[in-house]
């Protein structure tokens, strides 16, 4: 009769604070430009790791590299798992990277607009379902079954980011904020060891801000999925994140706690500019 | 077409001066058990039941579980949140235990919070979340006598390091061990209630101050049920929606008098959110609002229908003024023509009942309006549409109901007739008077205010100013401070006015001023921002915020015209010369409006003095100081100007009435 979740969201079986993904010397270059240029860094369990730069600085090509979309010439990313596996995710293909446990949101939503928010999210769990032909064709029996014990998951999921009231819209139609939180709720039922979040407020209104910021939180709180942001905003990243990487240029050019990266001067020259004396 | 209301009347429980809601649940227990649905939730996107006896089981647990905490007879427990079915089991837990509940309104904050717990000496307060929990958190240190926090759901409050902090879920567990160590000692408790034991505490809403906590006894709140399912044929087959706070006496008449009498299922909504597609979804035959319920779903569907094509517009406007025609030739008792009831028939089919539809309002026998007047155009226009609604007239401290229409006997001006075993007497002051079993026990710890209620005869002093007129219909003027005295000597209700205005689907709320003796009569209007806003889209005029749109002079022309119309329907010595377009909403937060937001006067008369004068001698403008208080407490203030509008000489565009639905100038 408790109101508490049945189903945990994170993926990952790794204590908290362990070392989840060691990114070693990536090197990735298109023809002449090198994008990402020997960046290193680790990204411990249960963390919210934020990625800052100015534009071009290759925030979004790291993400990529992450989750198996490019591929880079130098240097690997270790994976390591609560079994103690470790996999190079350079060396993987994007879906086996997803089957990892690795769930990702994007800069532009990119979810099925004709489908409604639910449909969406039952998405997310198709990594977690297995039809056989003949069963899914019948429906009736295992595949309903199925279908009924996954949807558990995504009504937490429609719960813990309060997406209640547009259940059965179509995505299409819905606001912006919105979009950003089905996106998010889309991931978020991979049920992932690890979540890529790229720009999850931007476009945003201070309020819509702070609504996501409290999802993100939340998200990382209750589950304890480990979160990697890409954001731009300042504030919202000095608030919620545990530890953050600036990107300047394709290098890695400070990582550390947010009070630490906030009084770096390097990182003040590169890119919080002025402004950030303020 | 409404049909002509025919259900099987079904009996309530038998019930005599030993009768209490706890005895009542373990009547229906025995007699359903889990066959019938007590109350169910929509969560997780489906209705989750509750049989008779899981629900009995639970209250007994947690009724232990309160014992466990020492709660004692005639203690007073606080419960803070939606309506849930904790909320629901806490009550009953606490009437178990001859102890009674205070609800307090989710939205409250602050200085309210205190008071009712610290009026109420509360050990133990029931809140829902993370966000009820840490406002009490939040407001510990002046808190002092508060011992234990029961929370339900649990989100975010895992981590929570609070000493007096515990689960609903944990607290039945202890509950169960405690009532295994103690066998047969609840029902002992339970045997010993009376019904005139007190059962809730409902706070009154305080538009003349603050909230004073009203004792209800199960005697009260069970004749109440009584009077009003003989009225009408409530039962148990019932739908109903609990989407209203507990904390409000309207809620608890029907959910909880009206429920545990007749048996029907009770349903509590997903989210706040999603209260209108859920009561679609339900189709409840049963639905009690205030009227800002009902005039939110007048508004809505003006816009809606006003977005539509042509074809659909013009259907609607033909259909309603034929569903019109037909109530009013029905409710006067007049014969129907059977042109006219062809007419309806199509008319309903085409363009009412997809209307009540969308409302949710399908299946519905009975809706009543209560808790503040309701505008008699709104009123019309339900029973245009086909939609069965009744005013209720009540207060507080007579269980809400004392009088109320008759299903063949609806006038749109009146409130009714009174409720069987009502009492209704009209002083030589005009103030209503009203007597019954369903009178209250009295303020909790306030005798002083109690005598001034209740006379030594037994005669509720309401405060409101009213007569009977020659049906011997209730009307109710307004209340007996507020009414106005022209200058020929006629007595005039404000709150005619303000709904008057009111039904205009811009205005969100109005108050008038005046002054005793004078014919001059302005205003204060805030506009209702979705149909508003959907006015200005639909004219291409941008805006940002409420204040920017409430600025714009197109508005504030589009607002004169609705107060042109407005005024046209009142008599020439009653009709608004001026008024001011605020540049906010009515705030609860700021103690404009009560949560079941009624206009608190008094504060809006502080507050807004410099208007209010402005208005009076006839400025064309005022600038005033408005603080904005943030969420973390720091304070801005801003200078506004506000232009006031007079209507002398004022001529709408068109040259005349605006259709209601024209948003086709």
């Amino acid at each position: 009769m408790s109101r508490a979740y049945r189903h945990n969201l994170n993926g990952s079986t790794l204590q908290a604070g362990a070392l989840q993904m060691e990114i070693k010397d990536i090197t990735l270059r298109f023809g002449g430009v090198r994008a990402l240029d020997g960046v290193a860094f680790n990204v411990a369990q249960g963390d919210i790791h934020a990625i800052i730069g100015p534009n071009g600085a290759g925030k979004t090509s790291l993400l990529n590299c992450i989750s198996g979309l490019y591929r880079p010439q130098v240097g690997e990313i270790l994976f390591h798992r609560g079994d103690g596996g470790v996999r190079n995710l350079v060396r993987t293909k994007p879906g086996a990277i997803a089957r990892l446990g690795i769930a990702r949101t994007f800069q532009n939503i990119e979810l099925f607009r004709h489908m409604t928010v639910l449909e969406n999210l039952m998405l997310g769990r198709h990594v977690h379902m297995h039809h056989r032909l003949a069963a899914s064709f019948l429906y009736y029996g295992p595949a309903q079954r199925q279908e009924i014990r996954e949807r558990e998951l995504v009504e937490e999921v429609i719960d813990l980011l309060e997406i209640q009231s547009v259940r059965n819209r179509q995505v299409g139609a819905l606001a912006y904020g919105f979009q950003k939180r089905v996106e998010l709720g889309r991931a978020l039922c991979m049920q992932p060891a690890l979540l890529l979040l790229d720009e999850p407020m931007a476009g945003m209104n201070a309020e819509e801000k702070e609504d996501m910021a409290r999802f993100v939180l939340d998200v990382n709180d209750l589950a304890g999925v480990t979160t990697v942001l890409i954001e731009h905003d300042m504030g919202v990243i000095m608030d919620i994140s545990d530890r953050v990487s600036v990107l300047d240029f394709g290098r890695c050019i400070a990582d550390g706690n947010p009070a630490e990266v906030g009084s770096d001067q390097t990182v003040r020259d590169a890119y919080l500019g002025q402004e950030a004396h303020a | 077409m409404t049909p002509a209301v025919k259900k099987t009347r079904t009996e309530p429980l038998p019930v005599d001066e030993t009768t209490t809601f706890p005895k009542l649940l373990a009547e229906l227990d025995r007699r359903y058990g889990d066959s019938r649905i007590a109350v169910q939730e929509k969560r997780y996107g489906i209705w989750q039941p509750f049989g008779w006896h899981q629900l009995h089981t639970r209250v007994r647990d947690f009724a232990h579980g309160l014992a466990s905490l020492g709660i004692h007879p005639g203690e007073v427990v606080a419960v803070l949140g939606d309506n849930r079915p904790e909320w629901l089991i806490s009550e009953l837990a606490a009437q178990s235990l001859g102890a009674c509940t205070v609800g307090i309104y989710p939205t409250s904050v602050g200085e309210e919070i205190v008071h009712v717990l610290t009026d109420g000496q509360v050990r133990v307060v029931v809140a829902e979340d993370q966000e009820q929990v840490d406002k009490i958190i939040e407001l510990k240190d002046r808190l002092p006598g508060i011992e234990h926090v029961i929370y339900y759901d649990v989100r975010g409050l895992e981590m929570y390091d609070v000493p007096y902090l515990a689960e609903f879920t944990a607290v039945e567990a202890a509950g169960r061990e405690w009532g295994e160590a103690h066998p047969g000692w609840l029902d002992e408790q339970i045997a010993t209630g009376r019904a005139a034991d007190v059962a809730v505490i409902c706070t009154t809403s305080g538009t003349t101050g603050r909230p004073k906590l009203a004792m209800l006894s199960h005697a009260n709140l069970l004749e109440m049920g009584r009077s009003m399912t003989e009225l009408d044929p409530i039962g148990l087959e019932d739908r109903y929606l609990s989407f209203l706070p507990l904390a409000w006496i309207g809620e608890q008449m029907i959910a909880v008098a009206c429920g545990l009498q007749m048996g029907f299922t009770l349903s509590f909504a997903e989210e706040a959110a999603t209260q209108r597609a859920d009561l679609r979804e339900l189709g409840p035959n049963l639905m009690f609002s205030p009227p800002r319920i009902w005039e939110d779903m007048l508004s809505s569907i003006m816009v809606r229908v006003g977005e539509a094509g042509w074809a659909k517009r013009k259907t609607f406007a033909w259909g309603q003024a034929v569903g019109d025609r037909y109530a009013e030739k029905k409710l006067k008792g007049e014969k129907i023509g059977l042109g006219l009831r062809l007419q309806h028939r199509l008319a309903d089919w085409m363009a009412l009942r997809p209307v009540r539809d969308q409302l949710g309002l399908t299946r519905i026998d009975r809706g009543y309006t209560g808790g503040a007047p309701l505008g008699p155009d709104v009123f019309r226009f339900f029973h245009s549409i086909g939609v069965n609604l009744k005013q209720i007239y009540g207060q507080t401290e007579i269980c809400g109901i004392a009088v109320m229409h008759t299903d063949d006997d609806i006038k749109f001006a009146t409130v009714g007739k009174p409720c069987p075993g009502t009492d209704i007497r009209i002083a030589d002051n005009g103030e209503i008077l009203l007597r019954s079993k369903a009178v209250f026990h009295g303020y909790y710890g306030n005798e002083a205010a109690t005598a001034e209620t209740v006379d030594s005869e037994g005669w509720l002093h309401t405060g409101d100013a009213g007569y009977l007129d020659e049906h011997d219909h209730l009307v109710v003027i307004d209340r007996a401070k507020d009414v106005m005295e022209m200058p020929d000597g006629t007595r005039f209700s404000p709150a005619f006015i303000e709904n008057k205005l009111k039904f205009s689907p811009y205005v969100e709320e109005a108050v008038v001023f005046w002054q005793d003796g004078s014919p001059d009569i302005t205003a204060i209007l805030t506009a209702e921002p979705s149909t508003v806003g959907a006015w200005a889209e639909h004219r291409r005029l941008g805006y940002t915020t409420y204040t920017d749109l409430v600025g714009k002079p197109e508005v504030r022309e589009l607002l004169a015209e609705e107060v042109c119309r407005a005024n046209e329907d009142l008599p020439e010595s009653v009709r608004v010369r001026r008024f001011v377009l605020l540049h906010k909403q009515f705030d609860p937060d700021d103690d404009e409006i009560t949560r079941t937001r009624k206009v608190r006067r008094r504060v809006i008369n502080d507050r807004y003095a410099a208007i209010i004068d402005a208005l009076v001698v006839g400025a064309p403008e005022v600038e005033i100081k408005s603080v904005v208080t943030y969420q973390d407490g720091s304070n801005v203030t801003r200078d506004t100007t506000l232009q006031i509008v007079s209507m002398d000489g004022f001529t709408p565009k068109e040259g005349g009435r605006r259709s209601l639905f024209g948003s086709d100038a």
